[in-house]
């Protein structure tokens, strides 16, 4: 197993730029998603990496080797595609034993090895079916297996579980986190889903406009935002108007209070709307000239004390939980 | 088939009707209904279709002499067709015709198609190479087969352009009225028939399987042969009807290339027509008709084209 480095990586469509020279090293044995809007440039940084677009600039390293020029299938990655991209001619086994068919591996040999991998992801029951009479996860389960039969080191999974109903990408979700525990490979994620990304990953790329804004462990992504893009996509941050320029502080480390005298106050503000969520209430907040706020408690805390609309309150929040952001 | 097109919006429209028991005494019952809606399909079919056909049948069992024919019921017409052995050699010839004209038709409309859908990256530009095929179409069937005499006759464009240019010594005889000549008009007039349907199944495969195919390795070809040609029979199949079914029933094209020549079924019918046999000839159509049905039911055993349609 070896680490992927891209370094000032670049994809230019003639005037256009998709990707602009980034440079990322992802772990050997890693989870690591690529977090952003659309037309971010996550998805072409995916498919250079699995040689389906062609590097503009820039190279792509895989442990001692540059692989910035091979075609796919001689990279040590494989791709999963974001609609699965099974073939709807062959059937389930066939689908997974595509790649060594073309390898020219006999039948047999090459049937029992699909076999394996449909048990690996509790497919096997399956094997004679063509996709079009299996649901979303079970196509889903039999592209993870096509993808893995060439015992790649790097997993590529382009919107793995947007074509899913939210129930069953909760589940999906685990079981990829799961599977790449137990194969010690490193998968590449591409979503633009925050709660994927942080329920997923070792390690979050957030990209925007062609460029890295920010990459780290999800809990120093999430708790620490460096740019307002960030604070803003990742949620739960408020983005503040402040003397010192834009600070960021997240919403659960809000305090409110109905007087200002005994908490040291650092803003009053009106309340405008009370949404209650289950396990927490969040409070939509005007600050004034520092902006619109939101302040989210715990249930309990907030049927305690609870605020009517229009009411003036006092917040407060820690020095440490502030982050300074860049423009 | 039309059984069940005629229950089911009957079935569907059961729980609306009773819900409006008002409107009931206006409109027609629900049997009714469905009767009403495949009733032009119906009378189309049957007067154009059925009828014609029926009547065929009917004569083929007729008897004629040399300047009338009148209803009877006797088998010679069959028996004369069937045992014949100018109906054998005919046939063989016709298919010989078919088999050429479809193999060719399909290798250069599988290349037309394969090169308009996959390399051919943009839209507009697809649109317009797709109607330059169809320009040949602009002129009737007639004036495209003959416009093919001045080119290949014996002092024609082709035979004249190899002599200039030392290929040949003398002008080549086979070029025109020949089997040779036929074949070429068949693959002039049909081959885009063939165009078309493989054109439109290749635009409907998903793109991303052939990055996936290339992604588990395959190379170029293996991706034309385990992806695409598989992805595409349905096309291929329905552009072999069409060939098939065009050259089986050409009369017209066989005597003009062959110079009168070459015999077909087709050709063979139209003589028995001139010649006020219509009895003789409706006994060649069931024969001929059969014979389709039988091969294109052949066909439909190797490929599900029912998802195209």
């Amino acid at each position: 197993m070896s680490a992927l480095e891209l370094v000032s990586v670049t994809k230019a469509y003639g005037e256009t730029v998709a990707v602009n020279a980034i440079t990322h090293n992802f772990a050997s044995g890693s989870y690591s998603c690529l977090l952003g809007p659309s037309g971010c440039g996550k998805s072409s940084t995916l498919r250079m990496i699995a040689g389906h677009e062609v590097v503009t600039e820039g190279d792509i390293l895989l442990g001692s080797a540059n692989i910035t020029d091979l075609p796919p299938a001689k990279r040590g990655t494989a791709m999963m595609f974001q609609n699965y991209a099974l073939f709807p001619h062959l059937s389930v086994v066939d689908n997974v034993a595509f790649s060594q068919k073309m390898q020219g591996v006999e039948r047999k040999t090459r049937r029992a090895r699909a076999m394996e991998l449909l048990e690996l992801v509790h497919m096997e029951a399956y094997s004679e079916r063509v996709p079009d009479q299996l649901s979303g996860g079970q196509q889903q389960r039999v592209a993870l297996a096509r993808a893995l039969v060439t015992e790649p080191q790097i997993l590529l999974l382009d919107e793995p579980l947007s074509a899913l109903d939210p129930f069953l990408r909760t589940r999906m979700r685990a079981e990829l986190k799961k599977l790449q525990r137990e194969l010690g490979i490193s998968f590449i994620h591409v979503t633009h889903s925050q709660d994927e990304a942080l329920a997923l990953a070792d390690d979050i790329i957030v990209m925007n406009n062609a460029v890295i804004e920010q990459s780290g462990a999800p809990q120093q992504v999430f708790n620490a935002p460096t740019s307002e893009f960030v604070a803003r996509f990742i949620g739960g941050h408020n983005v503040m108007k402040t003397d010192a320029g834009l600070m960021a502080v997240r919403t659960d480390r809000v305090e409110m209070a109905r007087s200002g005298e005994s908490t040291g106050a650092a803003l009053s503000a009106t309340v405008r709307d009370v949404e209650f969520l289950g396990s927490v209430v969040n409070i939509s907040l005007d600050g004034g000239a520092t902006g619109d706020l939101i302040a989210t408690l715990p249930d309990s805390r907030f049927f305690d004390q609870p605020v009517e609309i229009g009411e003036s309150v006092f917040l407060s929040w820690k020095a440490e939980d502030a982050h300074h952001l860049a423009a | 088939m039309s059984s069940s097109s005629t229950q089911t919006p009957g079935a569907v429209m059961a729980p609306g009707a009773a819900l409006t028991e008002t409107a009931r005494s206006k409109a027609p019952s629900p049997d009714k209904a469905s009767w009403f809606l495949v009733s032009p399909l119906v009378l189309v079919l049957g007067v154009f279709l059925v009828l014609p056909i029926l009547t065929i049948v009917t004569v083929s069992f007729w008897d004629y002499n040399e300047y009338n024919f009148f209803p009877a019921f006797i088998l010679e017409n069959y028996s004369y067709l069937l045992t014949s052995q100018v109906t054998l050699a005919t046939y063989l010839k016709t298919f010989k015709f078919m088999a050429l004209t479809w193999v060719f038709c399909a290798v250069i409309g599988f290349t037309v198609a394969y090169f308009l859908a996959f390399h051919v990256r943009s839209l507009p530009m697809q649109v317009v190479l797709f109607l330059i095929c169809t320009v040949p179409f602009w002129t009737s069937n007639i004036i495209r087969m003959i416009s093919w005499i001045p080119f290949l006759g014996r002092n024609g464009l082709a035979n004249s352009a190899l002599i200039s240019a030392g290929v040949i010594d003398e002008p080549l005889e086979w070029l025109l009225f020949s089997d040779f000549a036929v074949v070429l008009a068949f693959v002039h007039l049909y081959c885009l028939f063939m165009v078309v349907p493989i054109f439109n199944t290749m635009m409907r495969i998903d793109r991303s399987l052939i990055e996936a195919a290339r992604d588990a390795g395959a190379s170029g070809f293996q991706i034309l042969t385990n992806v695409i040609i598989p992805l595409t029979k349905p096309g291929i199949m329905i552009g072999s009807i069409f060939v098939v079914t065009l050259v089986m029933g050409d009369f017209i094209t066989v005597r003009f290339m062959s110079g009168g020549q070459s015999a077909s079924v087709g050709r063979v019918i139209s003589n028995e027509i001139a010649l006020l046999q219509y009895p003789a000839a409706a006994a060649s159509a069931v024969v001929l008709l059969i014979t389709v049905l039988i091969m294109i039911g052949i066909m439909m055993r190797f490929v599900d084209i029912r998802k195209e349609l």
